[in-house]
């Protein structure tokens, strides 16, 4: 439900890309998220829609790359993939694991045109 | 979705979408940028700084979350009869609406902040910043923030607390954790609340909700009491003077500490 929010600090981070890197347009947003961030991939396609109208990302698409949940058992030492609410070893099924990925919310990248480029 | 909800834009938030905000990161590319950075982290920026201003006052921030009704406020007005002549506590209260939450802790002759959301449906670190100006943190022990009512969205957002403690009360069904496990592994203590109903209750078993919290990778404490019973607390009680005593030697040793998961940049980075 939060994810208009997470979309709008993600296109302010973005703006300021494009300020620095003197860009013209964006025309690509790359995010990294994880199912363990608590948001959405597909909320924050449809936030993305109606949060870039009017920015510099107005004309951007918006790729989300999901990551898997891994953990590692701190009793066998096992790396296992997880689910979001079964993080238990999948070797040995203890529950004292630790999280190798899956809470990622991340800005990847961001593909852009600079202001020269723009003039054709 | 967002427009229903309407968590877009808060008090907190507002001045970053009208103006733009700042980054210190740099990044090289003509054309496709690297960045790897944690989406939230102008509010991860501002939580930072609010532990700071905690820290430098030796007060210990719990930020509370649950769903609405579980008794994150009879859970306050318990703890601060219990432990008014111990410590010095505040509350930062979180709702759409009403003072009503705020003026019952003032009741008790204790500071209360009242953040009305609005629509919004969590606390970020921006409000609880504003919140923090109307309180004289010198005077303080412990600042309690009871987070809006909400298992899904206050997960995400890191307010500069010390602990995050997660209400679950016995009428909501012990499978709570399985079905929203960002915000019950983002705890370091699990609170079942009203166990006084749980003689009525023949389909909850507390057994099953501590299971479904071990299910999500957590060793955190999970503490059974009623709110309306006094001799209930006292495991509440003393993990919260535990807690205090910690956050005490960790400020003289001059350390800091977050929540147990709550995601920062650097962890992430290491994950990209």
């Amino acid at each position: 439900m939060h994810e208009l929010a997470v979309c709008q600090a993600m296109l302010e981070q973005v703006a300021d890309i494009a300020s620095r890197e003197q860009a013209s347009e964006i025309t690509r947003i790359v995010v990294r998220i994880g199912p363990l961030s608590g948001v959405v991939p597909e909320l924050l396609e449809q936030a993305f829609t109606i949060a870039r109208a009017g920015t510099i990302a107005q004309q951007a698409e918006l790729i989300t790359e999901s990551t898997s949940i891994r953990v590692r058992c701190s009793q066998c030492g096992a790396e296992t993939e997880a689910g979001i609410n079964r993080m238990i070893c999948g070797e040995c099924g203890d529950y004292h694991t630790q999280l190798l990925s899956g809470d990622e919310l991340l800005l990847a990248s961001v593909e852009l045109n600079r202001a020269e480029q723009a003039v054709e | 979705m967002c427009d229903t909800c309407g968590c877009n834009v808060t008090q907190g938030n507002r001045h970053l979408i009208e103006a733009g905000g700042k980054h210190e990161h740099t990044h090289d590319g003509k054309v496709a940028v690297e960045v790897l950075q944690n989406l939230l982290s102008e509010n991860d920026h501002q939580a930072g700084h609010n532990r700071q201003h905690f820290d430098n006052h030796g007060v210990l921030a719990v930020n509370l979350m649950s769903s609405p009704g579980s008794g994150k406020t009879s859970l306050l007005e318990a703890t601060i009869d219990a432990l008014n002549q111990e410590f010095r506590i505040a509350v930062i209260e979180g709702d759409l609406e009403t003072e009503n939450d705020a003026e019952r802790i003032r009741s008790k002759g204790i500071s209360a902040v009242q953040i009305t959301t609005g629509t919004a449906c969590h606390l970020d670190a921006h409000m609880v910043h504003s919140a923090l100006h109307q309180l004289n943190l010198d005077d303080l022990d412990i600042v309690f923030v009871e987070n809006v009512g909400n298992l899904v969205c206050p997960a995400s957002f890191d307010l500069g607390q010390h602990l995050n403690v997660t209400l679950l009360s016995v009428t909501e069904g012990d499978d709570k954790p399985a079905k929203y496990p960002v915000i019950f592994r983002a705890a370091d203590a699990v609170l079942i609340t009203k166990s006084d109903l749980l003689p009525y209750l023949d389909d909850f078993k507390p057994e099953q909700a501590e299971q479904a919290i071990r299910h999500l990778a957590s060793e955190a404490p999970v503490l059974n009491l009623s709110a309306r019973n006094s001799s209930t607390l006292d495991n509440w009680l003393t993990w919260l003077r535990k807690a205090f005593a910690i956050q005490a030697a960790r400020r003289a040793a001059g350390e800091t500490t977050k929540p147990k998961i709550q995601p920062s940049g650097e962890k992430l980075h290491a994950h990209g």
